[in-house]
């Protein structure tokens, strides 16, 4: 479902600064819901709709702005993560437009998994930067990993370029999944039609740190694979890197 | 007007003119002649292998000190003094800055003039066998200024002192906080300050005698004498100090004997060096204009003198050490700041001297403090955040926030205490334990660890609930009476130490016509604050024992929290700082000095804890308050912007000797490169300052590290952690200190 309320936000939680989501210092805002089922996700517990936690636009501008000092001092800003924000595109528009009046720096991390609607467009204009998290390059592959296609994703990249959008590839290494040297050369083609707009390539390592989530919402996790070494890392980042990207190991 | 020789004029060539050269105007001559640096870090060099050298030899008998327990050796015959002591070398041929203490490196001496009982206590306690002519001396012959207190000590005031609601007075040894102009040593030479000083004197020669005359015409006479030892002692090492230093070794090594001096005279809780680094970048840049300096020698003059400022010892006994733990002498230098004019302050030497924790290694002295200024240069602003995130060894404090009230010539003494340097000095005054007040106005004025009645004329609360309002109004009239003998104490404190042991050495380097501040300071900030929040927002019920005094309290419901940015709390916080600085105003001063106060602790949070009884915001009796203005540890939940921004809001236009933040983060939260790291932290020492922040410590560590460091302090002989306005040696902690260092908040988000 997409949510269409421009002034309440149906959200999970928030951060009043992230270093990890985006440039510099960021308010970092969860929403609810995500239309992928990603096996590896460690917050599945955004993936559910809670009418109770909510916030007005009112608000969520003055939790941002008590704080702006600290991310004018860092280029930073504010990234809306999730779940999955472009399933609330009207109510993020709406704080976005009201952030812009401040000149805060606004950023959506996202799996792309979109309709590209007119709000959906609306609303890449008024944000400075996406994250977009690639889930796998192949198909079937994908819909194992999440229970979706990418095609949806990849239309999502093109609405990008042709908004001359900038973006950072966000992927995470999942031993056995993600860390080939195949894999990284599928990546490297995939993202290939986007080089004018990509930014930076982000890797973040598997991790297990989700797990308990998955249990206490009684949810089967059906991994089993532990997060990857550091030389597999440095292999995949330094075959990206070769290929003319700037590379963000966390 | 100033006479010139020919030396002085030869030692100035090349200098722009000024009123500094009519007048002792040190400022003037910096803000004339001084080079600004806007670039970045690469210019710097590394440390040579006679630095290296050096500072093994010194490192060897740090760690035999430590391992004897705290001493490595004491003179016990000398009683202290500016020209006591023969030269001593750490390796005389090998070394570029000279002077130590006493006649060997690390070698404490005794200073007595402040109390013999503090040189008797400091013998029992590491084993040392006390002089009996010295003893004879200072208990017979000569009255000390610990004696003198006491002698004028009313029963109040003791009684004050024993329970716990005044503590880390200094009635016993030198109470510190005054910064000496040691560049005036450098830029005019001793003769020219004697010349000034007799003209000083001498302008009272036909006025009415009256006490105040008499007394600065005393004083100035002392400090006179004081400058003839210091030209002594210098030419005991073989240097000339009348004339004005030629060179930028001779400015280092002039400025340095000043300071020297400082500290062979006094044993002052700190004993801080002021702001030299600006200054004597000037000598460094003209030496290099002319092809006579290298970048590698520039750095090794300062590493060299770098290495002296953290030797400098004294000799204390373990109650001192039990408030300000690790040894810590304050040797507190400024660094960076903007001027009036907004021009920056930062020269190449602000790197050097910081640079000197990468090429020493880190270390909590010299006590390296950076006056922060948004408009600071960036490569400057990243120099130092790299610095932080590698050692923990530096704190920084708001310029644009000090700079309208302190001119850009100000130091800051201690931790946090900012001062014009050689127009101002503080009598020191530690602080008032206000979370203990407040249970005296539950408990009428009775202590409740040792149920003795402490103020008089107070009735306790007896009610089931305590209400906000009646708690408040108590509050009030306790407060009220302790500002009363709180300051009266220190009344007594000053008088006495300016007749006894009187600072003669730093006062001769500072102006004639000095405005002296009352430094007050309160402890148990934020327990106070946080009981008076759940005495509003929560039910707290006091359970009393069966004289009816209250020992503990039931807390129903929750209540906002300081530290999280939440305005409920923060407003009765604010509210305090200014309530009880109007307290402290009300009260007649000695030598009417201005009374200012601090919210700072020192590591005394866990001495005061230990001494205050359970509080109505849940804390249990024993259990150390928090360090300075901080939240109490684990309460700021909210995440590290928040918490900063409670402390930013505290109005230091109340707290003008300053409001002492310890921030500690995990590497990891700092972002996810180092070039991330850099500019994160960089932006967050900005954002506090701009939202008005005056104080952070900033540390940037694994509370994993620390935990193994207890176990296994060999393995971190160098580790520095900042405390509370000072940085310590983590390994020289107590064990109880280290323990509440690691129970404090480590944000791992901001």
């Amino acid at each position: 479902m997409i949510f269409n309320d421009e002034n309440t936000g149906y959200i999970h939680s928030y951060l009043s600064g992230g270093t990890v989501d985006g440039p510099g210092i960021r308010f970092v805002l969860f929403m609810q819901t995500c239309p992928l089922r990603c096996r590896f996700c460690h917050n599945p517990d955004t993936w559910y709709y809670n009418e109770n936690n909510k916030i007005d636009v009112q608000r969520a501008l003055k939790l941002v702005l008590q704080y702006k000092d600290f991310y004018f001092a860092t280029n930073g800003g504010i990234t809306v993560s999730g779940g999955e924000p472009l399933m609330q595109p009207k109510f993020v528009l709406n704080l976005f437009k009201k952030l812009k009046e401040y000149n805060i720096h606004t950023c959506i991390d996202t799996s792309g998994y979109v309709d590209i609607t007119k709000n959906i467009t609306d609303l890449i204009e008024y944000t400075d930067l996406f994250l977009v998290d690639i889930k796998h390059t192949n198909n079937e592959e994908h819909i194992k990993l999440t229970g979706k296609p990418n095609i949806k994703v990849i239309n999502f990249l093109n609405a990008l370029l042709k908004h001359n959008k900038k973006i950072w590839i966000r992927q995470v290494i999942m031993p056995s999944v993600t860390d080939s040297s195949d894999y990284a050369e599928s990546l490297i083609n995939l993202i290939e039609p986007y080089r004018s707009i990509i930014d930076k390539v982000e890797l973040l390592p598997y991790h297990t740190m989700g797990k308990d989530k998955w249990e206490k919402l009684n949810l089967k996790y059906t991994l089993d694979i532990n997060p990857p070494d550091r030389e597999t890392l440095w292999f995949v980042k330094d075959k990206i890197e070769k290929n003319g990207y700037s590379v963000i190991l966390s | 007007m100033l006479n010139y020789t020919d030396k002085t004029i030869s030692a100035w060539e090349g200098f722009k003119s000024g009123i500094w050269m009519n007048n002792i105007d040190v400022v003037d001559f910096i803000k004339n002649n001084y080079t600004p640096y806007l670039g970045d870090d690469s210019f710097l060099a590394e440390p040579t292998q006679r630095t290296l050298r050096i500072w093994n030899k010194v490192s060897e008998l740090m760690k035999k000190e430590r391992e004897q327990g705290g001493l490595l050796d004491a003179d016990t015959r000398t009683p202290s003094m500016i020209d006591a002591y023969a030269p001593g070398y750490i390796d005389k041929n090998d070394e570029i800055i000279v002077g130590l203490q006493t006649d060997a490196p690390l070698k404490r001496a005794i200073m007595p003039w402040g109390g013999w009982r503090m040189v008797e206590a400091s013998c029992k306690a590491y084993n040392l066998q006390e002089d009996e002519n010295v003893k004879e001396i200072f208990t017979k012959y000569r009255k000390t200024h610990n004696e003198g207190v006491f002698e004028a000590y009313t029963p109040e005031i003791r009684a004050c002192r024993k329970s716990g609601i005044i503590t880390g007075l200094p009635d016993a040894y030198g109470r510190g906080r005054i910064i000496g102009d040691y560049r005036r040593v450098a830029l005019y030479g001793v003769d020219k300050l004697i010349e000034d000083k007799k003209n000083q004197k001498s302008s009272t020669d036909y006025q009415f005698m009256t006490a105040d005359i008499i007394r600065e015409r005393e004083e100035l006479s002392e400090q006179i004498l004081a400058l003839e030892a210091m030209k002594n002692m210098a030419k005991s090492y073989g240097y000339d100090i009348s004339s004005p230093a030629k060179n930028f070794f001779e400015a280092v090594q002039w400025t340095y004997f000043g300071y020297l001096a400082a500290i062979k005279d006094q044993n002052g809780a700190a004993m801080s060096l002021g702001r030299v680094s600006t200054f004597l970048d000037i000598y460094s840049e003209r030496d290099i204009n002319k092809g006579i300096l290298t970048e590698q020698q520039s750095q090794e003059i300062i590493d060299d003198f770098v290495i002296k400022l953290r030797m400098v010892r004294f000799l204390r006994t373990p109650e001192y050490n039990e408030l300000f733990s690790g040894d810590p002498v304050w040797v507190t230098e400024s660094i960076g700041g903007m001027t009036t004019d907004n021009r920056t302050l930062v020269t190449k030497n602000s790197f050097r001297i910081l640079h000197t924790l990468t090429n020493l290694g880190p270390a909590p002295e010299p006590n390296l403090t950076v006056l922060w200024s948004k408009d600071l240069p960036d490569g400057f602003k990243k120099f130092c955040s790299k610095l932080s995130i590698n050692t923990s060894s530096i704190q920084y404090e708001n310029d644009d926030l000090m700079r309208p009230y302190f001119g850009d010539d100000y130091g800051i003494a201690c931790c946090v205490s900012p001062m014009t340097i050689g127009k101002e000095m503080q009598f020191f005054g530690a602080r008032a334990n206000l979370a203990k007040a407040l249970l005296y106005s539950i408990n009428g004025g009775i202590d409740e660890k040792s149920f003795a009645k402490v103020a008089d004329g107070f009735e306790p609360i007896t009610s089931e609930y305590l209400e906000y309002d009646e708690v408040i109004n108590k509050f009030d009239k306790v407060m009220d009476w302790l500002a009363k003998t709180y300051i009266n104490a220190l009344n007594i404190i000053h008088f006495m130490h300016d007749k006894y042991y009187y600072e003669k050495a730093q006062l001769a380097l500072m102006d004639k016509d000095i405005v002296r501040k009352l430094g007050c300071g309160i402890a148990g900030f934020s327990v106070t604050v946080d009981s008076l929040s759940a005495i509003k927002y929560a039910k707290v019920k006091p359970i009393r024992n069966t004289e009816g005094i209250a020992t503990d309290f039931e807390i129903e419901g929750d209540y906002p929290k300081f530290g999280n940015n939440d305005d409920r709390v923060d407003e009765i916080a604010t509210k305090l700082i200014e309530t009880f600085m109007h307290k402290i105003e009300l009260i007649p001063t000695y030598r009417d000095s201005i009374p200012t106060q601090s919210i700072l602790t020192i590591t005394s949070n866990v001495v005061y804890g230990k001494k205050t009884g359970n509080t109505p915001d849940g804390r249990k009796a024993g259990v150390p308050f928090a360090p300075g203005a901080n939240p109490l540890h684990g309460r700021d939940n909210c995440g590290a912007l928040a918490s900063l921004c409670s402390l930013a809001k505290l109005p230091f236009k109340y707290a003008k000797d300053g409001i002492s933040n310890t921030f500690s983060i995990i590497p990891s939260s700092l972002g996810k490169s180092d070039i991330d790291k850099i500019n994160n932290l960089k932006g967050m020492i900005d954002g506090y300052m701009i939202k008005g922040g005056q104080h952070i410590n900033v540390n940037v560590l694994d509370r994993e590290m620390l935990k193994d460091a207890m176990e296994h302090p060999e393995k971190y002989p160098q580790l520095t952690v900042r405390v509370s306005g000072y940085a310590v040696n983590f390994i020289k902690l107590t064990r109880a200190q280290q323990e509440d260092v690691i129970s404090r908040t480590f944000h791992d988000k901001f």
